[in-house]
């Protein structure tokens, strides 16, 4: 192993969440440690309800824990102004979800050189690397339709290109397959795989869609707000069979 | 500040940037995709403003008549109501006018503000995204604050140039051609300009409480799959 694998880029340690609704408290999450390693695939399994999300937001530092703390490139996010996390989010992190959230009223050029635009590029620069990246993910010649004139496969190619665009350390992907038909989602799996290949880029996908498992380094397996097992690749084609079973 | 340990990169500038021509740019596109829907909101706001149009022109014109100090003209001034001491000289809008001008504007405003809130709770996931891209608050109010000004000059500028017209068209109709003889252009364009900037001024107020709502808006609602 070299330098770069042993580098833990997503620190989880000891973290709660608590959601107060009608007086009532749900324990979202009820102490998660976990660390993620720069460049890996890793999926987070679980039934929903098992506060998968929840732990995805947390990573993605789109939500704070009540308490417990999360660390990506070993800074506690919790301790970064409203600023800090937008560069976060901007420079640091690709998200991708399962409803694609393109922006309706932009092209597919336009939504992959809008995060660039923000992170402060040139404009023919992020056009530039806009089409290559759309040219990358299979849609080199539909730069130029809207969201709505595109098959939900595209779309989600559209929202991989956004997510690559400032070159982020993590791409969090939140059932990127959830709406897509079987064999677009495993289109949609294979690209992910390839990109966290070429790239190097860390890929962290909360799923319970089975064909994500085979592409995974690692799949932890939440349950009840609580890590279940984290499962190595190796371990996970003995157990295969049983997998079935388990959700 | 975000500390990547010893590998710090500090040749990147740390920065999150929308550049004011881009904010531009997007807005317009915005409003142009729902067209439709933003001529709904500038509506209200065309007729408001027209109204005030109306009604400061009006007065105009029956300024002008009045200077010319002729009698024949001062008496028709009266007979269409207009209320006036013999030798008068000038005229303002009167103050049942005038509160039905501004009760018509205050209406205006609520409805602006009715319709961009529904605007922010339509777009929530757009907004939620483009936070999720990096985007401030401050480059969400700016966008719909754009958006509510390029909304106000165009519905303020259409709806004064309306009011003003018809005004014209009406004093002609009532008074016959002195009533364009003796008006001063002067005051009807100040009139027009004044209608225009008090429209693109409620415009930029009704948006105020819906814009900020939208920038204070947590990313994660983008994620929040409700379907």
């Amino acid at each position: 192993m070299d330098m770069t694998e042993l580098h833990n880029i997503v620190r989880v340690s000891g973290v709660t969440k608590v959601f107060t609704l009608k007086k009532h408290k749900v324990e979202a999450l009820r102490g998660v440690d976990l660390e993620i390693r720069s460049g890996e695939y890793l999926s987070i399994m679980g039934p929903s309800g098992s506060g998968k999300s929840t732990l995805f937001n947390m990573i993605g530092g789109l939500d704070k824990p009540t308490s417990g703390k999360v660390f990506i490139d070993e800074v506690d996010i919790a301790q970064l102004d409203a600023y800090e996390l937008a560069w976060l989010r901007c420079r640091k992190i690709g998200y991708i979800f399962q409803t694609f959230n393109l922006i309706q009223v932009m092209t597919a050029l336009e939504n992959v050189t809008l995060p660039m635009i923000f992170g402060g590029m040139h404009n023919d620069a992020a056009v530039q690397k806009g089409l290559e990246l759309l040219d990358l993910v299979g849609l080199g010649e539909r730069f130029r339709h809207k969201p709505s004139e595109l098959s939900g496969g595209q779309q989600q190619r559209v929202a991989i290109a956004r997510a690559m665009a400032n070159d982020p350390a993590i791409i969090l992907a939140d059932e990127p397959t959830g709406n897509l038909d079987l064999s677009t989602g495993e289109e949609i799996i294979e690209l992910l795989k390839r990109l966290s290949e070429e790239k190097g880029v860390t890929i962290i996908s909360a799923t319970h869609d089975f064909k994500m498992l085979s592409v995974s380094d690692r799949v932890v397996w939440i349950r009840d707000g609580r890590i279940d097992k984290v499962e190595e690749r190796e371990q996970l084609s003995i157990s295969v069979g049983e997998i079935a079973h388990r959700l | 500040m975000l500390n990547t340990g010893k590998e710090e990169k500090t040749e990147i500038s740390r920065q999150v940037v929308l550049p004011f021509k881009k904010s531009l740019e997007i807005s317009f596109q915005s409003i142009r995709v729902r067209f439709f829907r933003s001529m709904i909101t500038t509506m209200s706001l065309v007729l408001a403003v027209s109204f005030l149009s109306f009604v400061r022109v009006g007065t105009d014109a029956a300024n002008g008549l009045l200077a010319t100090g002729d009698p024949e003209l001062h008496q028709s001034l009266v007979n269409a109501g207009y209320d006036l001491e013999p030798g008068a000289t000038a005229t303002g809008s009167s103050a049942k006018e005038r509160w039905i001008v501004i009760l018509s504007l205050l209406v205006c405003v609520v409805g602006i503000i009715n319709a961009q809130l529904m605007a922010v709770t339509e777009r929530f996931r757009e907004i939620g995204t483009i936070k999720c891209l990096g985007a401030l608050d401050s480059f969400v109010l700016r966008l719909f604050v754009l958006e509510a000004g390029m909304q106000g000059l165009a519905g303020a500028g259409l709806g004064s140039l309306l009011g003003g017209v018809a005004a014209l068209l009406s004093t002609l109709i009532r008074f016959g051609f002195p009533a364009w003889q003796h008006i001063s252009w002067l005051a009807v364009g100040q009139s027009i300009g004044f209608a225009t900037v008090i429209g693109c001024l409620l415009s930029l107020l009704g948006v105020l409480y819906p814009a900020m709502v939208a920038a204070r808006m947590q990313p994660v609602e983008a994620m929040r799959v409700e379907q």
